[in-house]
């Protein structure tokens, strides 16, 4: 990158990192509310 | 109770509706992103030529211009659902507006983030107190406080009319970011890009900025659409719908 290497990697890494991470949490917030619904059914029943 | 099959403008208020079209939208959202993120990136770094003034350091505008107009698109379209919400005790509307928050708040830290970079090799400094920025770093804020505000009291009716009126507030923050360039002497360049001239960047280079915009609109969607999915779930959970949908997924 013509010198630039750590500014331009330092900036699509990190922004890369967030992009992964971030649906990977709204996933994981998704399945755990699924869980607790069923846990809450049998706990019901 | 008889249903129609008509759509029409409030169908998908009903949570159950949402749920339902938004887990049929968001695969192909997530094919959208990556396509347009290939698309994008692959013109960005080897057909868009080097910069003649900064190098190769100015490919950092293919990841900061995306995530800055992001930053303050998602800001009002949050103030926006938050005042729908209000307007017409509209559930779903608030909901959005909660799972629009921590995206909106990632990508402001992320053009934040990006023009630090930027900022150090081109302007020799991480950060100056200029309108631009300073104005972006008040927007992170407003994104921060509208989650802790929500968060932090219990009653989810209030909650969510506290957290409506500090998003709608805080929308006055978004045009004075993008005219910052124009009203004040900032060290942040002005607008390369307007509604009413030709851009003054090359073609190749705009080209891969817009893909790159048009793929974090698409991650956008696809994400707070998730968010929103989950919160549904929470919030609807003592509902017929909610309830065959949990023992369906066993």
């Amino acid at each position: 990158m013509g010198g630039y290497g750590l500014y331009v990697w330092g900036s699509y890494v990190v922004t890369a990192a967030f992009m992964l991470a971030e649906p990977w949490l709204a996933r994981r917030h998704h399945r755990r509310a699924l869980r607790d619904l069923q846990l809450r059914r049998e706990e019901q029943a | 109770m008889t249903t129609t099959n008509r759509l029409r403008f409030f169908t998908f208020a009903a949570p159950q509706r949402f749920y339902r079209l938004t887990g049929a939208l968001v695969p192909w959202l997530w094919a959208v992103t990556a396509l347009l993120t290939v698309a994008g990136l692959y013109v960005g770094f080897f057909v868009a030529p080097t910069d003649a003034t900064q190098g190769d350091s100015y490919r950092i505008i293919f990841i900061h211009v995306p995530a800055a107009w992001m930053s303050m698109v998602l800001y009002l379209v949050m103030a926006f659902w938050a005042a729908i919400g209000w307007a017409f005790n509209a559930r779903l509307a608030f909901m959005v507006a909660r799972a629009l928050a921590p995206t909106g708040a990632m990508f402001t830290f992320l053009a934040l983030w990006t023009g630090a970079f930027w900022g150090k090799p081109t302007w020799g400094t991480w950060w100056v107190w200029d309108a631009r920025l300073t104005s972006e770093l008040i927007l992170l804020f407003l994104y921060l406080g509208y989650i802790a505000l929500v968060n932090a009291i219990d009653d989810q009716r209030r909650a969510d009319l506290a957290g409506a009126l500090l998003a709608v507030v805080g929308a006055v923050n978004v045009p004075i970011i993008y005219f910052s360039v124009k009203w004040w002497n900032t060290l942040h360049q002005g607008a390369s890009i307007s509604m009413t001239a030709a851009p003054t960047m090359a073609s190749t280079m705009l080209t891969a900025m817009l893909l790159m915009t048009f793929a974090f609109w698409a991650y956008a969607f696809a994400v707070v659409f998730t968010r929103t999915r989950a919160i549904v779930l929470e919030r609807e959970q003592h509902t017929e719908w909610v309830g065959s949908l949990a023992a369906a997924k066993r």
